[in-house]
């Protein structure tokens, strides 16, 4: 097992599955995804700015899938599932949202999917990157034939009324 | 994702609008890179106003088409970035790179 996360979290042993999708590793249909992303993310307490960072690691994970475990294949699967979890943190136990990814790809070494500089950028260079600066545990393995992609993120708390920060 | 092309003399305009993720921004570098190769313009200008979503492969896409603009000596400025693709440039820490304006206006004059 590869740790990806710079502070992973320690999961508590209670899950609660709230959607499952299965795909196909056809890039056109990732805005479909986005939209339930989206539309998870806000069920699960987010708010709007944090809403939009599930939706771009979710949607940058998947690329990584499409683009590097099934090497652009479009007929491949892949499954999507969402689920409430509860994290130990330096507040306590936590609610988060676990988003898994599974695909039957080829393992994909993470540790070299690092961030390009300006003069060697190409499309999926920054997903990892992006991947990670947005969730608070990325955690990968390789188990049976198939890549697990585990991202988990809490709500940021509310600031006190009058302290909240502008939204557009 | 779509990309209209509008020439104002030596100056390209391409208004893009849509998602610009993994399906779409091969269509996008085609589109600059076409538009910068066939009408040498001097000045190229991107118009995102349409833009809902970008990924990190369109953000490569930009960059493919900013360092192709360098070569040939273009300025190459954006215009009209919605909260979505300012936090995603953000991320990216490109965004000091680009020439990023406010409105169409500033993106031509001068």
């Amino acid at each position: 097992m590869i740790l990806l996360s710079v502070e992973d979290v320690d999961q508590l042993n209670r899950s609660t599955l709230l959607l499952k999708l299965s795909l196909i590793s056809e890039p056109r249909l990732l805005c479909a995804v986005r939209a339930a992303v989206g539309e998870m993310a806000v069920i699960s307490g987010f708010r709007d700015a944090e809403a939009r960072s599930i939706v771009l690691a979710v949607d940058e994970a998947l690329a990584n899938v499409i683009r590097h475990a099934y090497k652009g294949a479009v007929d491949r699967p892949i499954q999507v599932s969402f689920s409430t979890v509860q994290v130990k943190s330096a507040e306590g136990v936590q609610d988060a949202l676990q988003i898994q990814i599974v695909d039957h790809g080829v393992p994909v070494k993470h540790e070299r999917l690092v961030g390009r500089a300006l003069d060697d950028v190409k499309p999926g260079g920054l997903g990892l990157h992006f991947i990670r600066e947005t969730m608070d545990s990325v955690t990968f393995r390789h188990v049976g034939g198939r890549n697990y992609l585990r991202l988990i993120k809490s709500p940021t708390p509310a600031k006190p009324s009058g302290t909240e920060e502008e939204e557009s | 994702m779509q990309a209209i092309t509008r020439r104002l003399a030596k100056i390209s305009v391409i208004d893009i609008s849509g998602d610009i993720d993994l399906a779409s921004s091969p269509q996008l570098r085609a589109a600059l890179l076409k538009e910068l190769k066939d009408s040498k313009p001097s000045r190229l200008v991107l118009n995102l106003t349409g833009v809902r979503y970008i990924d990190s492969s369109g953000i490569a896409s930009l960059i493919e088409g900013l360092k192709a603009a360098r070569d040939a000596k273009v300025r190459y400025v954006l215009f009209g970035l919605n909260q979505t693709v300012r936090e995603v440039m953000q991320l990216s820490k490109l965004v000091k790179v680009f020439e990023i304006v406010d409105n169409e206006e500033q993106a031509v004059a001068g």
